[in-house]
C-alpha cells in the first residue's frame, strides 16, 4: 500500500498541472448552494424503500440476489456513472483503505458536493444531455443551427449548480434568445429546440419534446392514430399547435462564436393564415379527410386558442403544463435508474405510455413523487439509486439468477448488476484519467472541442427528419481496433518522457509495485498473483526490459473486458 | 501501407507467432492448405448478396412506378428499358440494365417512420423492447459466412453506413462499418508479430479470467470480437477494400461518388468471398423540394453506381451467384405536399431485387392508377427476405432459437414472391 500523498509526490508537475487546471475552471461556475446528503435521515428512507420493493418481485421470481460487488467494483462503477470517468489510482485505493461502514455515503457525497468534483460532475452530465437534446452529431454540421458549445455552457451551468430540474426543463422548452455564447442575447437553452422548429410543421420539436420530458412517443401518431398505442392522431397535433409560435431564424457564422440562430416566438396566424384569436392547425386523416387542432396538453389541459404571443405564449403555456405532469419527475426516475442500472423499469427507457407496462410500477410511481417533493434535486435521486442495494450487486450471476438478463430477453429484475459498456466518452475521460491530466491541456471549451473531434470517428448521422444517428463504438471491430492501434491507446501506451509508464518506471517503488500501480489505475483493483506473473512473463518476453514490459502490461489491461464494461 | 502483414512477414509466418492466442484467433489458424488450394474453385460457385439500401425512404413512385398524367403523379416521364418495365426517364443506365433486376411493385408495410422501418425492413420483424432481431447480414453472415473457413474478413461489410446489428446472433455477427474511401483505420499496431504475439497470449488469460466469473454473455462477446479483429488485422484480403486500386475507366465507370465507390468496393468484397455487403446511399427523405433533388442529385448518383455494379457483375458471371435487392425504409406519398415534396409511406411501394437466380425483368405486382394503394396479393419485408434468402439457397425451415429461448423461423416465416422465383 502506498499512502496517496506519496504517490503524487513522484509527479508534482502532473499534479500541479491537473490542480491550477480545476480551481480555474471551477471559478468559472457557481459552486453548488446544496444541502448535502444525510444518510441517516432524508435519503435512507427512500434507499429503504427502493431495496424493499426491488425485493418483493425477487420473492415474487424466487430469485436470489448476487452478493455485494466488493468495494473496488462498487467504487469503479460509481465514478463512471457519477464522474464519467474510473478513479484514478489514488482514488481507488484511498476507497479500499477506508474501514468504515459510511464509507459508501462519504463516497457518494464527496463526488456530488465537493468543490473539487463540480467540475467533472458538470462535465459528465453535461455530456450525457447534450447527447440526449441535440445528438452526439448535432451541431457538428455546417447546415445546423445548433451552436454545440452554447449548449454545453447551459448544461455545464445548470449541472454544476444543481438546478432544480422542473426549472432546468422549463428553460429547454419555453427557451428564447440566441444560441452562440459571446452574444448579447445569448441563451444556451435555445439550442435543444433551434432545429426541431423550422421542418415539417415543428414535428421533431413535439416528438423529442414529448419523449424527453414526458416518456410519451407521440411521433407515429404524426399521420396515424397507432395501433399499439392509446395515443390518437389528434392529440399529436394538440400538441404540436404548442410549438407553431416558435421560430428559428439563422444568422450563420460569426467570426469568434461559431454559428448564430435566434429561436424567437411570434403571433401566430393559424394555417388559414388569419385566425389569429383562435390559432388552428390543420392535419389530414387516413381517410383524406382534414381536421383541426388546438393546444390542448396530453392530459387534456386546454389553453387560450389566441395565436398573440402577448396573450398566450404557447411554449411557455406548455412548460408549465408538463414540469407539473406526473410524467414529467416518473420519466426523469426512469431515465436516471437506466442510467445507473442499464435498463429502466421500461424498455425502451423513454417510452411509459399505456401499452409498455413498467417492471416495477410502484417503485416508479413511488420515486417519481419522491423527487417531485424533494425539490426535483436531481443529486439527491442519484444518492438514494447509488446507495440502493440493487445498484450495490455483483455482476456475477449465482445458479438462481442467471435468467435474469435482459440480453436474454427477460424483463429486468435486477437481482445482478447487469454488464455494460463504457460509452465512448466515458472510455476518452478514463484514458486522461490514467495519465491524471498529463493531456489535458487548454481552456474547458478547447479540451471538449479536442474530444469531440476524437469522438467523431465513431459518429454517423443518418440525415433524416427525425435526426437519427449511429455509433460504431459499440463493441464491434472498429471499436477493437481503436483499443488496439488507435493514436489514444498508443499514446497512453508510449513509453515517452513524462508519460504514464515513464513516470512508473521512474519512481522508487519496487517492481511489483509499479505493476501493481497500473492495475489500480486501469481496473481499480490490486493484481492477482497470477496476474503479477503475467507482467513478469512480458518483462522478459521483452529482453528483461521493465519499462516494455509495463507497456505491454498496460495495453494488455485496456484491451481487457474487465476494463471496457462497467461491472 | 496499413494492410500489410506486420512489417514485411508473411501471413502464415505471422499466423505461427500466434500460436499461443489461438482460442482468440480461431478460425484463422484453422485454416488447412488443401482449402487454400481450393479457394478459387469454391469462390466461383458460392453465394452472395448485395443489398442497396436507400436511407430516408427513397419516392419509389418517382423512380419504379411512374404515375404519368394522375393528380400524385409528378413531373417525371417513363422511359422504356431492355426489361418488360419502364421506369423514370432519370434513370437512362439503369434503363439499359433493366433485364437484370426486377421490380417489385406491390410492398405493402406498416412502419412509415425511419427507426421502425429501417429495422423492419431489414429484419422482417417490428421492433420489440425485449427481442432484438438479426438483420439480414447478420442472418447470411451466419448461414453462409460460418461456411467459408478461407474467408479473413467480416462476413457482413456495410459501405457507408451503419446497417442494422446482429441482434440475437451476437456481436461475432455485426456489420463491419467502413466508408467509401475503403480506409479502415487504426489497422496497424507498428510492434513485432512475436510482441503481438505475447499480449495478445496475456490479453487471452485476462480476459477468460473475466469470462469464468459468470458476468453475462456480453464478456464472451468481447473476446469473440478480438479474435475477428485480429484476423482482419493480419489478412491480405484487406486488399479488397483498396478500390483505388481498379483502372481509372471502371471508377469512371462506378462514378467519383460516395455511392459508385461503394458499388466497385461491394463488387470486391463479393470477389474476395464476403457473402454479404451493404453499400448505403441516404438523402432519400425529400420533405420538400423533391423532383429537383431526384433529377439533379439522388438520381445521377443511383444510376451510374447501380448500373455499373450490374454490368460489371453480369460480365464476370457472378450475377448468377450474387442477389442484389434495392431498398429503403419505405417508399413516399403519392401525394404532393404543399412545399413540392413526399412525406412517408409504407401502404404501396416498391424494391428491386435481381440476380442469384431470381427473375429478371419484370414487374410483380401493382398499384392503382394513382399509386395509393396496391391492387391484387401485397409483399412484405419478411416475404422479399424469404426471398432473397431463398435465392442464396438459405434453407427457410432454418430457426434461429434466439437468447430468450424461444424459436424463430428465418425471415420470420415470409412466403416467397411469386414470379421472382
Amino acid at each position: 500500500m502506498f499512502p496517496s500523498a506519496t504517490v503524487k509526490n513522484l509527479i508534482p508537475m502532473v499534479v500541479l498541472t491537473f490542480g491550477v487546471l480545476a480551481s480555474c475552471s471551477v471559478a468559472a461556475v457557481e459552486p453548488a448552494p446544496d444541502k448535502k446528503v444525510d444518510a441517516d435521515s432524508t435519503s435512507s428512507q427512500q434507499v429503504t424503500q427502493i431495496n424493499k420493493m426491488i425485493a418483493e418481485v425477487w420473492d415474487a421470481y424466487q430469485l436470489s440476489p448476487a452478493k455485494p460487488a466488493t468495494d473496488s467494483e462498487w467504487c469503479r462503477r460509481v465514478y463512471l456513472d457519477v464522474l464519467g470517468r474510473i478513479p484514478t489510482a489514488d482514488e481507488a485505493r484511498e476507497f479500499a483503505a477506508d474501514t468504515s461502514n459510511t464509507k459508501k455515503q462519504k463516497l457518494i457525497e464527496t463526488l456530488l458536493y465537493d468543490d473539487d468534483y463540480t467540475e467533472e460532475f458538470a462535465r459528465n452530465w453535461t455530456t450525457v444531455w447534450t447527447n440526449l437534446l441535440i445528438g452526439r452529431t448535432g451541431g457538428n454540421d455546417n447546415r445546423s443551427m445548433i451552436n454545440r458549445e452554447g449548449m454545453q455552457k447551459f448544461l455545464r451551468d445548470s449541472f454544476a449548480r444543481n438546478k432544480p430540474y422542473d426549472q432546468f426543463a422549463h428553460q429547454l422548452i419555453s427557451a428564447t434568445g440566441t444560441t452562440a455564447p459571446g452574444d448579447k442575447d445569448f441563451n444556451g437553452a435555445t439550442n435543444f429546440l433551434i432545429d426541431k422548429v423550422n421542418r415539417e410543421e415543428a414535428s421533431l420539436a413535439t416528438s423529442e419534446t414529448t419523449k424527453i420530458f414526458l416518456g410519451l412517443q407521440v411521433q407515429c401518431t404524426q399521420c396515424h392514430n397507432h395501433p399499439f398505442n392509446d395515443w390518437k392522431q389528434q392529440k399529436y397535433w394538440e400538441m404540436n399547435a404548442f410549438f407553431r409560435q416558435v421560430r428559428a431564424v439563422g444568422q450563420g457564422m460569426q467570426s469568434g462564436m461559431g454559428n448564430v440562430a435566434t429561436l424567437t416566438d411570434r403571433d401566430f396566424a393559424g394555417e388559414n393564415g388569419n385566425s389569429f384569436d383562435e390559432a388552428e392547425v390543420y392535419y389530414e386523416l387516413r381517410n383524406g379527410l382534414v381536421a383541426v387542432a388546438y393546444p390542448v396538453f396530453v392530459d387534456g389541459t386546454e389553453i387560450s386558442r389566441s395565436g398573440y404571443v402577448k396573450e398566450t405564449n404557447r411554449r411557455k403555456e406548455l412548460a408549465d403544463l408538463v414540469v407539473k405532469s406526473p410524467y414529467f419527475s416518473k420519466s426523469i426516475v426512469n431515465r436516471m435508474w437506466a442510467h445507473f442500472l442499464g435498463y429502466g423499469f421500461t424498455s425502451p427507457a423513454d417510452d411509459l405510455g399505456p401499452h409498455n407496462v413498467p417492471t416495477h410500477p410502484a417503485l416508479l410511481d413511488y420515486l417519481g413523487q419522491e423527487f417531485q417533493s424533494n425539490e426535483h434535486n436531481l443529486r439527491q435521486l442519484i444518492s438514494w439509486i447509488v446507495l440502493s442495494k440493487p445498484y450495490g450487486l455483483s455482476s456475477r450471476q449465482n445458479k438462481s439468477n442467471s435468467a435474469d438478463d435482459p440480453l436474454l430477453g427477460e424483463p429486468p429484475k435486477f437481482s445482478h448488476f447487469y454488464l455494460r459498456q463504457m460509452q465512448a466518452e466515458q472510455l476518452y475521460e478514463s484514458l486522461l484519467a490514467t495519465t491524471e491530466g498529463v493531456q489535458r491541456t487548454g481552456s474547458y471549451e478547447q479540451q471538449e472541442r479536442i474530444k469531440n473531434g476524437w469522438l467523431q470517428q465513431f459518429n454517423r448521422a443518418f440525415g433524416t427528419d427525425e435526426g437519427g444517428e449511429a455509433t460504431s463504438f459499440n463493441g464491434t471491430i472498429p471499436q477493437v481496433l481503436m483499443m488496439f492501434n488507435g493514436d489514444m491507446v498508443k499514446s497512453a501506451t508510449s513509453t515517452a518522457e513524462g508519460g504514464l509508464i515513464d513516470t512508473i518506471v521512474r519512481s522508487p517503488m519496487s517492481d511489483s509495485q509499479k505493476v501493481e500501480t497500473l492495475f489500480w489505475k486501469g481496473l481499480g483493483r490490486k493484481p492477482k498473483s497470477a496476474e503479477l506473473s503475467l507482467a513478469k512473463t512480458l518483462v522478459n518476453s521483452n529482453g528483461g526490459n521493465f519499462a516494455e514490459g509495463l507497456r505491454d502490461m498496460w495495453w494488455v489491461i485496456l484491451n481487457t473486458n474487465e476494463f471496457i464494461f462497467i461491472h | 501501407m496499413n494492410h500489410k502483414t506486420p512489417r514485411g512477414m508473411n501471413r502464415r509466418h505471422f499466423m505461427s507467432h500466434l500460436a499461443g492466442a489461438s482460442a482468440l484467433t480461431g478460425t484463422a489458424l484453422a485454416l488447412g492448405e488443401t482449402l487454400r488450394a481450393n479457394a478459387t474453385e469454391m469462390k466461383k460457385n458460392q453465394k452472395a448478396a448485395i443489398l442497396l439500401w436507400m436511407g430516408g425512404g427513397p419516392s419509389s413512385i418517382d423512380l419504379w412506378d411512374l404515375k404519368p398524367g394522375a393528380n400524385t403523379g409528378g413531373p417525371f416521364r417513363p422511359i422504356s428499358t431492355n426489361g418488360d418495365v419502364q421506369i423514370c426517364e432519370h434513370l437512362p443506365m439503369m434503363a439499359k440494365n433493366m433485364d437484370k433486376m426486377s421490380i417489385v411493385r406491390s410492398m405493402s408495410t406498416r412502419e412509415a417512420d425511419h427507426t421502425r422501418g429501417r429495422y423492419y425492413m431489414h429484419t422482417g420483424y417490428v421492433p420489440n423492447p425485449n427481442v432484438k432481431h438479426p438483420s439480414y447480414g447478420a442472418v447470411v453472415a451466419h448461414q453462409l459466412g460460418t461456411r467459408r473457413p478461407d474467408l479473413e474478413l467480416p462476413a457482413f461489410i456495410s459501405v457507408g453506413g451503419g446497417s442494422e446489428g446482429p441482434g440475437f446472433l451476437g456481436m461475432a455477427y455485426s456489420p463491419f462499418s467502413v466508408n467509401s474511401s475503403g480506409r479502415v483505420r487504426n489497422l496497424n499496431l507498428g510492434i513485432t508479430p512475436d510482441r503481438i504475439a505475447s499480449r495478445m497470449q496475456a490479453l487471452k488469460l485476462m480476459e477468460n479470467d473475466f469470462i469464468d466469473q459468470r458476468r453475462g454473455i456480453a464478456a464472451n462477446e468481447h473476446a469473440k470480437v478480438l479474435g475477428k479483429t485480429l484476423s482482419l488485422m493480419t489478412s491480405s484480403q484487406m486488399e479488397a477494400f483498396r478500390v483505388e486500386k481498379e483502372p481509372t475507366n471502371v471508377k469512371e465507370r462506378y462514378g467519383n461518388t460516395g455511392f459508385g465507390r461503394g458499388c466497385l468496393m461491394a463488387r470486391r468484397l463479393v470477389e474476395a468471398g464476403v457473402p454479404f455487403v451493404e453499400v448505403n446511399l441516404g438523402g432519400w427523405d425529400n420533405h420538400a423540394n423533391i423532383f429537383q433533388t431526384l433529377e439533379n442529385n439522388k438520381l445521377p448518383e443511383l444510376d451510374r453506381g447501380m448500373s455499373a455494379l450490374l454490368e460489371d457483375l453480369a460480365q464476370r458471371g457472378m450475377l448468377d451467384t450474387t442477389a442484389v435487392v434495392w431498398m429503403g425504409e419505405f417508399g413516399r406519398t403519392p401525394n404532393i405536399n404543399g412545399n413540392t415534396g413526399r412525406d412517408h409511406w409504407a401502404r404501396s411501394w416498391s424494391v428491386l431485387a435481381g440476380g442469384a437466380g431470381m427473375k429478371p425483368g419484370v414487374a410483380i405486382g401493382q398499384t392503382n392508377e394513382n399509386g395509393t394503394k396496391v391492387e391484387g396479393q401485397s409483399y412484405s419485408s419478411e416475404d422479399l427476405m424469404a426471398t432473397v434468402c431463398k435465392s442464396l439457397d438459405i434453407d427457410l425451415e432454418t430457426t434461429f432459437t434466439s437468447t430468450s429461448g424461444r424459436p424463430m423461423k428465418i425471415a420470420n416465416s415470409g412466403k416467397l414472391i411469386e414470379g421472382l422465383i
